[in-house]
């Protein structure tokens, strides 16, 4: 089999651009998704959030301001062709040179501590970023980064549910977790659900879900049902945009599964702000 | 939409109830987790605070770096319920509104009933667009603390809504009470 070869410092170029990017371009699909909020929300005040957060897009993309000063943790998925062979320094130093150098050139906020419960000293360069690599078939490199909000972030859970407890145990603490995080992870909110794997697997899970085009179904049609009931339950909370009540609380909500222990149904929700940033590149 | 300016008194706060949308004018103060921990354990020596405090505004906002040429960087609102264990302590040494986003818990609420202040809303996600309505920018305490040191903000029409009030209103409760329906 042949190899490619492919330098670490191409994956620091891709990650300073694509940082950037991700801040100030928010994706064609998460604003049709505000604009049809736009449409079908009933709340004076979720309207005029709405036209402000629209509004806030074009002026982002505009002017290339970062779009929320909340510019994230880098979150950073590289899926890597097994017929590639790096080169270059060590791939977790580029990672974070890419960083490094996206968030200091596109003037984007350095929000990571050194310490998590202690010092709590900014390092002052939004590294580390967190990383997860998959090998895949092929001789490609592709590269994944969301800018996670810590607001959103902060609202998101996992739950070792009991098998006796089922879907509608998968549902409750859903729905649950989105009314207890209300305003706070700023709707309206994207949610990624994991079921199965174990309990960090589950987590990874939800994460991966919220990389989904908006409005994506899993192909399972009994979980793509779940992701249509779970959205209109979620909006009938009333919670609304930044939780000041109204029709529209959840753009999307996108389920991913995953094989589990007989013992178990570990269930995870990871919200994501409306200002959800993703973007990637294929080396 | 009504408009106000700081510092805010007690008759300005009496006016406003929860669901009003208002544009606020003059300085503001930005702090965030770190600075407010630093502020409250000074308080707690008896000594004083970085700036005056008495009718002042706090914006809960750690903006991104400013761009050459520019006044300000993104610059929304944080969560709030962060700063909630140190508010009512501000609020007792004159504090009189905030800025910032998501539902205050019950002892920031007494607070802001006993000593007349108010909680103000603005769209989370929303830095790019609020930037447009800050005229000027220092740093004023804790520069060591990078984007969560404490900056006066110069702003004009600054978009906000009464979240809760100072007689308990509570957009958060009310919004969602007139919203929510069951589904069947």
């Amino acid at each position: 089999m042949a190899k490619r070869t492919v330098n670490t410092n191409l994956i620091t170029e891709k990650l300073a651009e694509l940082s950037g990017a991700a801040s100030c371009e928010l994706d064609d699909d998460l604003i049709g998704a505000l604009k049809e909020g736009l449409r079908i929300e009933e709340s004076p005040v979720g309207r005029q959030i709405l036209e402000q957060i629209l509004e806030n897009a074009k002026i982002s993309r505009d002017t290339r301001l970062a779009s929320c000063q909340d510019t994230g943790f880098a979150v950073v998925f590289l899926e890597i062709g097994q017929d590639v062979c790096l080169e270059g320094p060590v791939l977790p130093d580029a990672v974070n040179e890419g960083v490094r150098q996206g968030y200091e050139k596109n003037y984007l906020r350095k929000s990571i501590v050194d310490d998590p419960a202690i010092t709590r000293k900014n390092t002052r360069d939004n590294t580390p970023a967190v990383i997860y690599t998959d090998i895949v078939p092929g001789d490609k490199v592709k590269i994944i980064l969301t800018a996670k909000g810590g607001g959103s972030e902060n609202m998101s859970a996992v739950a070792m549910l009991k098998p006796a407890d089922g879907i509608e145990g998968v549902r409750k603490f859903v729905v649950d977790t989105v009314k207890k995080a209300g305003g706070n992870p700023c709707p309206p909110i994207i949610v990624g659900v994991g079921v199965g794997g174990t309990f960090e697997k589950c987590a990874l899970l939800a994460k991966k879900a919220l990389l989904r085009p908006l409005g994506s179904h899993h192909p399972d049609e009994r979980y793509a049902k779940l992701e249509r009931e779970l959205l209109v339950e979620i909006n009938a909370t009333g919670i609304g945009p930044q939780g000041l009540g109204g029709r529209v609380t959840a753009l999307s909500v996108m389920v991913e599964t995953f094989p589990c222990h007989i013992a178990s149904l570990p269930a995870a929700v990871n919200l994501n702000c409306h200002a959800s940033r993703h973007k990637e590149a294929i080396i | 939409m009504k408009k106000i300016s700081t510092p805010l008194t007690d008759s300005v706060v009496e006016d406003l109830r929860a669901g009003d949308e208002v544009l606020i004018t003059g300085t503001i103060y930005t702090g965030r987790d770190a600075a407010h921990k630093r502020m409250v354990e000074l308080l707690a020596k008896g000594e004083q605070l970085p700036f005056d405090i008495q009718g002042q505004v706090i914006y809960y906002a750690g903006p991104t770096p400013t761009r050459p040429g520019e006044v300000v960087g993104s610059v929304g609102p944080t969560t709030s319920v962060r700063m909630d264990p140190y508010a009512p302590i501000l609020i007792q040494h004159g504090l009189k509104g905030m800025i910032g986003k998501g539902q205050r818990t019950q002892p920031v609420v007494d607070a802001m009933k006993k000593h007349k202040a108010v909680y103000f809303a603005a769209v989370g996600g929303a830095g790019a667009l609020i930037a447009r309505a800050v005229k000027s920018n220092k740093t004023v305490a804790y520069e060591d603390l990078g984007p969560e040191a404490v900056r006066i903000l110069e702003v004009v029409d600054f978009p906000a809504i009464v979240a809760q009030d100072c007689f308990g209103g509570d957009l958060y409760v009310e919004g969602i009470k007139k919203f929510s329906r069951s589904v069947s």
